[in-house]
């Protein structure tokens, strides 16, 4: 290691003493953070595990046995007798509207705080930015009953309102720090030419920002797939569900097959689960950026 | 150029229709919860305004009081498990190889649905065929504890999945700030002889005190409004011994219908929100805070 070769220590008769310890002392730190790994990954793959096996087996071999023959039947038929298939197609066109709305808007605002000159615009911004702090939960009975009047219960309005009001704030965070960033030349030289605010901001600064767009997608896309108690509160007919909600109710009837539980499940985070092995960095980035800094 | 810029229009365009969804969708809201409060209301028949009888009803739920002391048992978890996450964060960022593959593995379940992890987790309790009893037995554990079933345990078996939901993500905030520190700085203090303990302690802590006082906020709030996994799994029960202020209000509003009251709890669940933050942002200001750009 890069340590060892550094003079700095006091190498003496217990240097090779110390040499040791800080040896036992790395592989111990190792230790501890492939444990920690481990424990995060551990369930899931349990939960590969047993989406592919039929119930003797779940019931009748240990926890971590490989499923010979694995039964993707499981996962067939969990897509083809329930409303599985109805569910994901409306966690996947409502998680997109509410996510392109969300980046959109947010563009625009960031583009308006940090580029336009007016007054009042660190109390706008500062508005988005306290909303962060506001619980969910607090605003769900007036949201339930002003949707209720406006006759958008039961409807993925309501949905994709909701998940664009709530995300906007985290999402600007984000858009923020690279918006700050952004040399000014550019657009006075465009603005000397005669362009317009508008054609400058759609031609010029949003494919400027591309990189930091496709950061607050695909965090936009975590939050609203994952999404649970709008849908929970706001929508009863299925064929409006999406999967979170579709999943519990699906559970809940099939409570003692195993495979077609877990099939259900895996189908549930798939998109997810591929969507961090495509973009992982995007993904820390974007978590690390929405949540710090302010 | 500055005439361009400054045109109100456009202005306009760009941020009325965001401000008009935020202040319909979260500001209106919280002020209608807290009028709703006021109210003897069902959600369907006319509002009766009873004033507040609703808040000192609420003063004397006892099961409110309960649903609060879980919640408030689940931020004191959270709070100190913070230290935990420190202390792994603090090891990931020393010269670790695959520190940048580690953090991305731990954060893997907080990217999944909070639906998803309580149905595996369900699962994992399972009495027969959860693999934690499988595991326990293989120890030789004969009689495990009912997990989810038992009420003096069923708090701590939440708390569980919880902390595995989390800790990704607070790692991967410290870990964040730990690397934008200098490199040079640490190089310096070896130097000058300190050991790793100490530049931990005395270069690395002080450095991420910012970020450790954002993240305290952000658990212990977290943790006061949490709903997800406790309302999957559980559904606050078995009778009210795993009920949090949130699910007691959903339960008040959708399954009571007692709309009023549940406003009630709501607008004092934000309260108790904007006050803790208040009050942990208090606590932990300090005039010299070491901070580094």
């Amino acid at each position: 290691m890069k340590t060892e070769a550094m003079p700095a220590y006091p190498l003496g008769t217990s240097g090779a003493v110390q040499q040791t310890l800080r040896r036992t002392g790395t592989l111990l730190m190792y230790l501890v953070l492939m444990l920690v790994a481990v424990l995060q990954i551990l369930p899931l793959v349990w939960l590969i595990l047993f989406s592919l096996k039929n119930n003797q087996e779940v019931l009748g071999e240990p926890p971590f046995s490989i499923p010979l023959h694995p039964h993707w039947d499981n996962y067939v038929n969990v897509w083809t007798s329930g409303n599985i298939g109805v569910y994901f197609l409306n966690s996947v066109w409502i998680t997109a509207c509410a996510l392109a709305l969300t980046v959109l808007l947010a563009s625009f605002v960031t583009y308006a705080v940090t580029r336009m000159k007016w007054r009042g615009r660190s109390f706008v911004l500062g508005l988005f930015m306290v909303g962060l702090m506001i619980p969910v939960h607090s605003t769900l009975i007036p949201l339930f009953s002003t949707f209720q009047k406006l006759h958008l219960i039961d409807n993925p309005l309501s949905l994709i309102l909701s998940y664009t009001a709530f995300n906007l704030p985290t999402t600007i965070m984000v858009l923020l720090g690279f918006y700050y960033a952004l040399p000014k030349e550019v657009e006075e030289a465009a603005i000397m030419d005669g362009c317009s605010v508008n054609r400058m901001f759609l031609r010029i600064i949003l494919p400027m920002t591309s990189s930091v767009l496709a950061t607050t997608g695909i965090i936009n896309m975590i939050y609203n797939w994952n999404e649970f108690i709008f849908v929970n509160t706001f929508i009863s007919s299925d064929v409006y569900k999406t999967l979170t909600v579709g999943v519990q109710n699906f559970i809940g009837q099939y409570t003692t097959d195993w495979g077609a539980i877990g099939a259900t499940l895996m189908i549930s985070i798939l998109p997810i689960l591929l969507a961090f092995l495509l973009l992982s960095d995007r993904i820390v980035e974007g978590i690390s950026a929405g949540s710090v800094k302010g | 150029m500055d005439k361009v810029i400054s045109n109100k229009r456009v202005i306009a365009l760009y941020v009325v229709p965001s401000l008009l969804l935020l202040l319909g969708i979260v500001y209106i809201p919280i002020i209608l919860t807290g009028y709703y409060g006021l109210n003897k209301w069902d959600g369907i028949s006319p509002m009766i305004f009873i004033g507040l009888d609703n808040y000192q009803a609420l003063i004397k739920d006892s099961a409110f009081w309960q649903s609060a002391y879980h919640s408030l048992l689940l931020a004191v978890f959270s709070g100190l498990s913070l230290i935990g996450y420190l202390g792994i964060a603090l090891v990931l960022s020393g010269k670790i190889k695959a520190a940048n593959l580690l953090r991305k593995i731990y954060l893997i379940p907080m990217l999944l649905s909070s639906v998803a992890i309580a149905q595996l987790w369900i699962k994992i309790y399972h009495p027969s065929n959860g693999v934690l009893n499988a595991f326990l037995s293989s120890l030789g554990v004969s009689d495990p504890p009912s997990w989810l079933a038992d009420p003096k345990i069923v708090l701590f078996s939440l708390f569980v999945p919880i902390v595995w939901q989390y800790a990704g993500f607070y790692i991967l905030i410290y870990y964040a700030g730990l690397k934008n520190i200098p490199e040079s700085l640490m190089e310096a203090a070896r130097i000058d002889g300190a050991s790793s303990w100490q530049i931990a302690t005395r270069i690395k802590l002080p450095l991420v005190t910012e970020i450790i006082k954002v993240t305290i906020v952000l658990s212990i709030v977290g943790s006061l409004k949490y709903f997800d996994l406790i309302y999957v799994m559980t559904d606050g029960g078995p009778n009210g011994a795993s009920e949090v202020m949130a699910s007691y209000m959903y339960h008040k509003a959708f399954r009571s219908f007692d709309f009023g009251y549940g406003s009630a709890i709501g607008f004092f669940l934000l309260l108790i929100c904007l006050i803790a933050t208040f009050l942990i942002r208090k606590a932990t200001a300090s005039k010299d805070t070491v901070q580094f750009h």
